[in-house]
């Protein structure tokens, strides 16, 4: 899975396989950070309390 | 009693009834859980799998279950990437249907697997030669899509969005989801497809093998397409019984229709593809590695040509042809019978793909094996069932899942009023 555990191969397979696994949770991680730190930087500036 | 938690200017039955169906099915989701834990603690001899049946109810389950809930990213797609903005009234609940498929498909894979401790060595000692693995990493980062899909929704409960960091959450989320509904089409076009690739490549089983384009059988596209083509009919298929059952109007005719329209398209032009598909295999591939087309179909309850008649002419092209005329989809029960045909098309060409593969004598000493689940299989096909049914009866009542209601509902009062 990492490119440190002893099966690793620098072949395309693993290439392949193991980089569009990567690519997808960086995307995930990457966009779910984004949205929690501008949450918290909005909800310190003092939006959204008075939506409702 | 719980009224503070229910959304804004809806109306929802009494709590005492709503506890009362919750109850009853929660008992149906322990008769399942009692067969899974039977099979976690005893094994899989508590199954009626053998060795002619390596996959049998829990695969076609899983299956199934991942081509009708492909809804969700195909409407997805649609309203995020291709614009259509009228399926934002709809898109909530074809999340909640895909988080419920997908959570399903995880759970049953996880019964399946025999012993779940080990479940994430296909992560960790990843066979990066096999299709199942696509499936598993595809399967996993897709369910992580749809809860993020499905978490915006959660925030926007009535009391939870009260909470500015909630509500800020939520509307960021809705933000970026463009983002997150692209990587959700880009990993469901790639484990559908391999779910019908891993029938295709066996070379061994010549009912399933298929040629195809470099390393992809033609059943990696056929996958994609019917459930892109059969998870739309789905979503409808559910919303309309959730009308009946609450007795109201939730989407607006004409998003229906939009839905149902693209639909009707897509299965189609699938069907069509799997007629040429067919006919290709049943006069060039399966020939050429020694076998006749009725080679394939018995006399024997499950496998006779009568399922091929089914998957393809009843639930194909006549569901087709309905969806894709105006004068179809404009009667409610051509409609409905319609998007119930589609989705049970793809539930009978993954029964097909899986089961009737398994089935096929293969050696000229084999006879046809036929395969029964046991109770404990059946039951954990079931549990998925009440799951999804709870988890629709609790967003239904406490989650702004269909944006229209409380608009239809006013111009019903008014309506009665003038």
């Amino acid at each position: 899975m990492l490119p440190f555990s002893f099966e690793w191969l620098w072949d395309i397979s693993h290439m392949v396989f193991m980089g569009g696994l990567w690519y997808a949770l960086t995307i995930l991680g990457l966009g779910m950070t984004y949205c929690i730190i501008k949450a918290i930087v909005d909800t310190a500036k003092g939006k959204g309390s008075h939506s409702h | 009693m719980d009224s503070a938690l229910i959304p804004e200017g809806v109306k929802r039955c009494s709590f005492g009834k709503f506890i009362f169906w919750l109850v009853i099915f929660g008992a149906v989701l322990l008769w399942g859980i009692v067969a899974m834990l039977l099979c976690w603690f005893k094994g899989l001899n508590q199954t009626n799998m053998n060795d002619a049946y390596g996959f049998a109810l829990w695969i076609w389950a899983d299956l199934a279950v991942i081509a009708v809930g492909g809804g969700a990213f195909f409407t997805g797609l649609l309203r995020y990437i291709f614009g259509k903005d009228e399926l934002k009234n709809i898109i909530n609940f074809a999340v909640l249907i895909g988080f419920i498929c997908y959570s399903s498909a995880l759970l049953i894979l996880a019964i399946d697997i025999g012993q779940p401790l080990r479940g994430w060595f296909i992560f960790w000692h990843a066979n990066v030669h096999s299709m199942l693995t696509e499936v598993a990493f595809c399967l996993s980062c897709y369910f992580a899509v749809l809860t993020i899909e499905y978490i915006p929704l959660i925030l926007e409960n009535r009391q939870i969005d009260r909470v500015p960091f909630f509500h800020n959450l939520s509307h960021n989320m809705h933000g970026v989801m463009a983002i997150f509904a692209a990587t959700g089409a880009f990993l469901s076009f790639f484990h559908q497809g391999s779910l019908g690739g891993v029938a295709g490549v066996l070379f061994g089983r010549p009912f399933a093998f298929r040629e195809g384009v470099f390393i992809w059988p033609w059943t990696f596209f056929l996958f994609t397409w019917s459930a892109a083509a059969c998870g739309p009919c789905f979503t409808i298929l559910i919303t309309w019984i959730t009308e009946k059952i609450t007795k109201k109007k939730l989407v607006r005719k004409n998003v229906i229709m939009l839905l149902a329209k693209i639909a009707g398209w897509m299965l189609a032009t699938y069907t069509i593809a799997k007629i040429i598909d067919t006919w290709y295999w049943a006069t060039v591939t399966a020939p050429a590695a020694g076998h006749n087309f009725m080679d394939f179909y018995s006399n024997n309850p499950l496998y006779g040509i009568w399922i091929l008649v089914l998957e393809i002419v009843i639930c194909g092209v006549i569901p087709s042809i309905i969806l894709i005329t105006k004068t179809g989809r404009r009667y409610s029960f051509l409609l409905v019978g319609a998007v119930f045909l589609g989705a049970l098309g793809a539930c009978v060409n993954r029964w097909v793909m899986v089961l009737q593969v398994m089935a096929v004598p293969v050696l000229t000493f084999e006879s046809w094996f036929m395969y029964f689940p046991s109770w404990q299989e059946i039951a954990t096909t079931i549990l998925p069932v009440a799951y999804g049914i709870m988890l629709i009866m609790i967003s239904y009542r406490y989650l702004p899942i269909f944006p229209q209601e409380r608009e239809i509902e006013e111009e019903k009062h008014a309506s009665i009023f003038v």
